[in-house]
């Protein structure tokens, strides 16, 4: 693996080994001394051409635990119109010779333009890039379902997949670039994926997508999924006409008490998954959220693991074990 | 005026025959080796060529006046000599716009000095490009550029009663609209095709009704005043049922399509490369089939270039904020065989009338477009149809270096173009521009 751009261009075998890989840097984190000394030297620039700070402390961390030296650069705005061009930007930090750059930005496709663009010879990482692909939060919401499942059957989540899972993922699923990677990788590892939203936040050709598309919430968590997974909803997608008022939007799609409590009648095995940040009220209740039910804060520590085993097979080109020899 | 014996090209696909152009025009056409040329005149071998009349370029960015950064009227005419063409059409988009007779005169006066091809200005439909208020239409019909064709190019009429008034008004002088069917509202953002691929890619989709819906609403208003519409760039296959469904009805509306999408899908926007961004933009395999049956079967008139040069940093950028466009001068005839000739949809004969002899009908153009008789103005294209290039964008003329066809191996190449009986190119190359 040179870069992380998508899921989509993970392998089965790639997958569970960061998800292995993420696992044994859990355990770094659970330590007293959360450290490793597996990238001491070497340079990772957090390229933030969007606000996230969620996301970049998570990745700052990762590289940190792993003795990383970090350096953030935060370009708000977008190239042409304002500014320094993304391949001035690019060139800069390599000539700062950067190790690995983790980017974010707006626009769709950049990372994988940065990757392919011969700009730069270091590593890439997707850390969310427009409404494309967000690969980490994927690879944390699969590392987080290997531990729901492993809390269910007793079994160590060591070589696990998701094969037979049933994850839905509701909302706007259009603008989301957490629904287009979780679609690729949980589907690889074998779960079977429900897209729940309006047809308004859905896009209109998915033929080519592994998964089930369904327009009623109630019917699908009618069948006890293994997960949901609520996608944070932008309000003002309102104005644009995607649904016609919140309200409306919480009754037909929002994680309502009532649905929790219809699940809880059920008996339903269902945990609840949310990439952050929660619209309380909207597309999630308090009592969904606040649930033992809910991974939200699994989910967030189990990003800096992902991001921690990714950067760690870019970077340490030593693909079996992140510990130091003993000898 | 020297004269040249052309020896031994195929007009149009046909028996290889002579052609000796004298003063600017065909003096006389004959079986090989039996023409008199008087003394002095220079032999051009043309043994294997196809020769063409010069070819017309409905659809032409030059960029001058406002973004010589990116293409100037002489590099853009040098581009197109290099590319077959004798003459073209500049649309309206510089800068200023190209919406009064002061700047189409000054388009058309910086083609004339160049001498490589006709530059022909395309007068703004509406001040500005704005869409709101009518340019003075018949000024620039009266300017010294006789502006004919009125266009916002990029931008689309959508206001449906200032469309209809642009149809209604353009008959006083025998205009003709050039719609950029896009509607405005479902196109908002929009940077590829709405489809599987944008899908996939999390870029907002331009969708085809968008196209369909403003070519539809514009052939009834076309038919409902008697005007006649030109429709710019076709790019689906429901817009190609809509024109021939129109043209069945008696509506007077002609289309165009591009070399980019008779060859290029929307599958190439995985790639990021902003190369690819085009409006319209560049769709599915299916369309793709559609267009090249709809130009074979004459629904679709003509083959327009659409060259739109940017300058590199518009398109070393990332997606969302790349200019759109692509350049195609230069490499125009060689898609167009690729695409229609050498699968079996064509021959040479067709290709001349999409691409030379329909745009000018279209355009009333008396001096170019002719057949290659005696009499005809000597504007012709020497195309060699055999072997094939690997197109290098560094080695185009344009100022452009936006090719999407950039490491693809096309047919053919153009050996000499005859620009009003002055070869513009010879051995491929670019000679002198004609001098007045």
């Amino acid at each position: 693996m040179r870069h992380l751009l998508s899921t989509a261009e993970l392998s089965y075998g790639e997958a569970v080994q960061i998800l292995d890989t993420a696992d044994q840097m859990a355990a770094v984190s659970s330590r007293s001394v959360k450290k490793l000394p597996a990238l001491r030297g070497r340079t990772v620039v957090n390229l933030f051409f969007e606000d996230s700070t969620r996301t970049r402390i998570s990745f700052e961390t990762a590289a940190k635990r792993l003795s990383a030296d970090v350096i953030n650069f935060s370009a708000k705005g977008s190239s042409v119109s304002k500014g320094e061009s993304l391949k001035d930007t690019a060139q800069t930090l390599m000539a700062m010779s950067a190790d690995a750059v983790v980017i974010r930005h707006a626009s769709s496709g950049a990372p994988q333009q940065l990757a392919d663009s011969g700009w730069i010879d270091a590593a890439v990482v997707n850390a969310g890039d427009g409404k494309h692909a967000h690969p980490t939060q994927a690879l944390l919401d699969a590392m987080t379902l290997r531990q729901v499942r492993s809390r269910r059957t007793g079994t160590p989540t060591t070589g696990m997949d998701l094969d037979g899972m049933h994850v839905v993922v509701v909302g706007d699923v259009l603008h989301s670039r957490v629904a287009r990677s979780n679609v690729w990788l949980l589907t690889a590892l074998g779960a079977r994926v429900t897209l729940v939203a309006p047809p308004t936040l859905l896009p209109v050709a998915m033929d080519d997508w592994p998964c089930e598309v369904s327009y009623d919430l109630d019917a699908v968590l009618a069948e006890a999924p293994d997960a949901v997974m609520m996608l944070r909803l932008q309000r003002e997608r309102m104005n644009a006409a995607f649904f016609p008022s919140e309200a409306e939007y919480t009754r037909g799609w929002g994680l309502t008490s009532q649905r929790v409590q219809r699940l809880e009648a059920l008996g339903a095995p269902t945990v609840f998954m949310h990439p952050g940040p929660m619209n309380r009220g909207l597309e999630i209740s308090s009592e969904a959220a606040d649930s033992e039910r809910s991974t939200v804060l699994e989910q967030v520590s189990n990003g800096v693991s992902v991001r921690m085993a990714v950067l760690f097979q870019l970077l340490s080109g030593d693909e079996s074990t992140p510990y130091p020899s003993e000898n | 005026m020297s004269s040249y014996l052309i020896s031994s090209a195929r007009p149009e696909g046909g028996e290889p025959a002579d052609i000796l152009v004298t003063d600017g025009v065909i003096a006389s056409v004959g079986a090989p080796g039996t023409l008199e040329a008087p003394e002095g005149t220079e032999t051009v071998d043309a043994a294997g060529a196809v020769a063409l009349p010069g070819l017309v370029d409905m659809h032409t960015h030059l960029r001058e006046p406002g973004h010589e950064d990116a293409e100037t009227v002489e590099t853009g005419t040098r581009a197109a000599a290099k590319g077959g063409f004798t003459a073209v059409f500049a649309m309206a988009n510089s800068h200023p716009v190209a919406d009064t007779a002061g700047v189409v005169e000054q388009v058309w006066r910086l083609g004339r000095d160049a001498g490589w091809a006709d530059v022909h200005p395309v007068g703004a439909v509406t001040v500005g490009l704005e869409g709101t208020q009518l340019s003075e239409l018949r000024a620039m019909a009266e300017s010294r550029a006789s502006v004919r064709m009125f266009s916002d190019d990029g931008k689309c009429v959508h206001d449906p009663l200032l469309m209809r008034r642009a149809l209604e008004y353009v008959k006083s002088f025998g205009g003709i609209i050039a719609q950029h069917a896009q509607e405005p509202r479902l196109t908002q953002d929009a940077q590829m095709n709405e489809g599987t691929v944008s899908a996939d890619l999390g870029l907002t989709g331009w969708p085809a009704v968008a196209e369909e819906a403003i070519i539809a609403r514009d052939v009834l208003l076309t038919q409902h005043v008697d005007s006649r519409l030109h429709v710019c760039h076709v790019s689906t296959a429901g817009s190609v049922e809509i024109v021939r469904w129109a043209k069945e009805r008696g509506v007077v509306v002609t289309a165009e399509v591009t070399p980019h999408h008779l060859l290029l899908t929307d599958e190439l926007v995985r790639t990021f490369d902003p190369v690819y961004k085009v409006n319209p933009p560049l769709r599915t395999d299916e369309d793709v089939r559609a267009l090249r049956r709809a130009v074979a079967e004459g629904v679709i008139d003509v083959v327009g270039t659409d060259h739109a040069p940017h300058p590199a940093e518009d398109k070393e950028c990332e997606w969302s904020c790349a200019a759109h466009g692509m350049t195609g001068l230069e490499t125009a005839l060689a898609v167009v065989q690729q695409t229609l000739v050498d699968t079996g949809l064509m021959g040479w004969e067709r290709v001349a009338q999409i691409m030379s002899h329909r745009p000018a009908e279209i355009l009333g153009l008396s001096d170019q477009g002719q057949k290659l008789e005696p009499g005809a103005p000597a504007n012709i294209v020497l195309w060699n149809p055999e072997g094939s290039t690997t197109v290098d964008p560094a080695s185009h003329v344009s100022k452009g270096r936006n090719s999407p066809y950039r490491g693809m191996n096309l047919p053919g190449a153009v050996r000499a173009t005859f620009y009003r009986g002055h070869p513009v190119v010879l051995d491929g190359e670019l000679t002198t521009p004609l001098a007045r």
